[in-house]
């Protein structure tokens, strides 16, 4: 195509090239969400899908619908998707065993016929249409948002209001289905508090927090036991699981090495000798 | 570009929704579908309001978004609340009143 045509057609080819990129963009987005495995990725795919409609939407000249799709779908929608995913288990993966045997090829040609049948009714029926446009309807008010107002305000004004009870209704019904009705009552500050102190006179737990790891010896490091004011050695200041790998650093060991460097001569620590008597 | 290019783009991810509700067993992703069909039907509906020169197809996509907004919750309620009782999200799960 020369660069004259180019001209001449500008609007049309740009067009299309929005069309033939967001299009292929959307039935990746919709089969990337069909053939993952797992949930996080099919809500990742229907994002880039939606994004794509948003696109398209502008294309068609409807700009307030393609912000109000990125807005509900890609910004509200999904991530509502994904927190849901957050609850019942990021990593729950669909089992490829069949219930009702053949049922995947069966729908697959199921699909591919009513497809087939739709593609069919569309491309018959829209065949010698006028180019479409609507620079008409959108200038009428001053624009697309103005033109959407007027119609909703003034044709459908009924089913809007209707809409606000629907939105109340589907909020407090999703209130109520996620509510869970406590069994037990919740016990109260007090009440908790006389229960660490029994368990302090049963077992000898102690009530207060546990002292962070490092404190009183000679590194912070995480893995090094804190030390009690009398030097004794804390070993619940270090997290269970380091223990339980056996990740714990022994407190004394720093401390023998730079004694016996002290004692051979190689000053590491330049303190006096009565101040550092002290504090031995 | 014709109507009719985004009516089969249209029809083409209606139907991948359909597939999609039909094979997988993971209810999230079901409902996943389930969206991606609402959004094939509203850009049928963005495409004829083109087609016919007025907004009144935009304004049935915005009412369309604003019940699968409520939609979305409310079934996805409905499944953290499955999730609850039975501890999985599949749609096999939930099969008592079969026996």
């Amino acid at each position: 195509m020369s660069a004259t045509s180019l001209l001449a057609s500008g609007t049309d080819v740009g067009a299309e090239i929005v069309f033939w990129v967001c299009a292929t963009l959307c039935v990746i987005g919709a089969l990337g969400m069909l053939l993952s495995r797992k949930p996080v990725h099919s809500a990742l795919f229907v994002a880039l899908t939606m994004i794509n409609l948003a696109i398209l939407y502008v294309a068609l000249q409807a700009p307030f619908l393609g912000m109000v799709q990125i807005i509900v779908y890609t910004g509200a929608v999904m991530m509502l998707f994904v927190f849901v995913m957050m609850i019942v288990g990021v990593d729950a993966s669909d089992s490829l065993i069949e219930t009702i045997r053949g049922q995947r090829w069966a729908a697959i040609i199921l699909v591919l016929a009513f497809a087939g049948l739709l593609i069919g009714a569309i491309v018959n029926g829209l065949s010698g249409v006028p180019e479409p446009s609507l620079e008409a309807a959108n200038s009428q008010y001053g624009g697309n948002l103005q033109g959407i107002a007027k119609i909703i305000f003034t044709d459908y004004i009924v089913a809007f209001e209707v809409t606000s009870a629907l939105l109340i209704i589907a909020a407090l019904g999703a209130m109520l289905l996620a509510h869970r009705e406590r069994h037990t009552p919740k016990p109260t500050q007090e009440q908790r508090s006389i229960a660490r102190f029994a368990r302090y006179a049963a077992t000898g737990e102690l009530p207060g927090n546990l002292p962070p790891a490092g404190t009183y010896a000679r590194h912070n490091a995480i893995d090094t036991p804190a030390l009690a004011p009398d030097g004794s050695v804390v070993p619940e200041s270090v997290p269970g699981p380091l223990q339980e790998r056996g990740n714990v650093r022994p407190v004394d060991v720093a401390a023998e090495v730079e004694v016996d460097e002290i004692s051979e001569g190689h000053t590491v620590v330049t303190v006096d000798d009565d101040e550092a008597g002290e504090q031995r | 570009m014709s109507t009719t290019h985004y009516l089969v783009l249209s029809a083409i991810l209606f139907s991948l929704g359909v597939l999609g509700v039909l094979v997988r067993r993971n209810a999230l992703i079901v409902f996943m579908c389930v969206e991606m069909m609402l959004n094939a039907s509203n850009l049928a509906f963005v495409a004829f309001a083109q087609q016919n020169g007025n907004l009144y197809g935009q304004t049935i996509a915005f009412f369309v978004m604003v019940v699968a907004a409520a939609e979305v919750v409310v079934g996805l309620a409905i499944i953290v609340t499955i999730y609850r009782t039975r501890r999985s999200a599949s749609v096999d799960e939930p099969s008592l009143l079969k026996y």
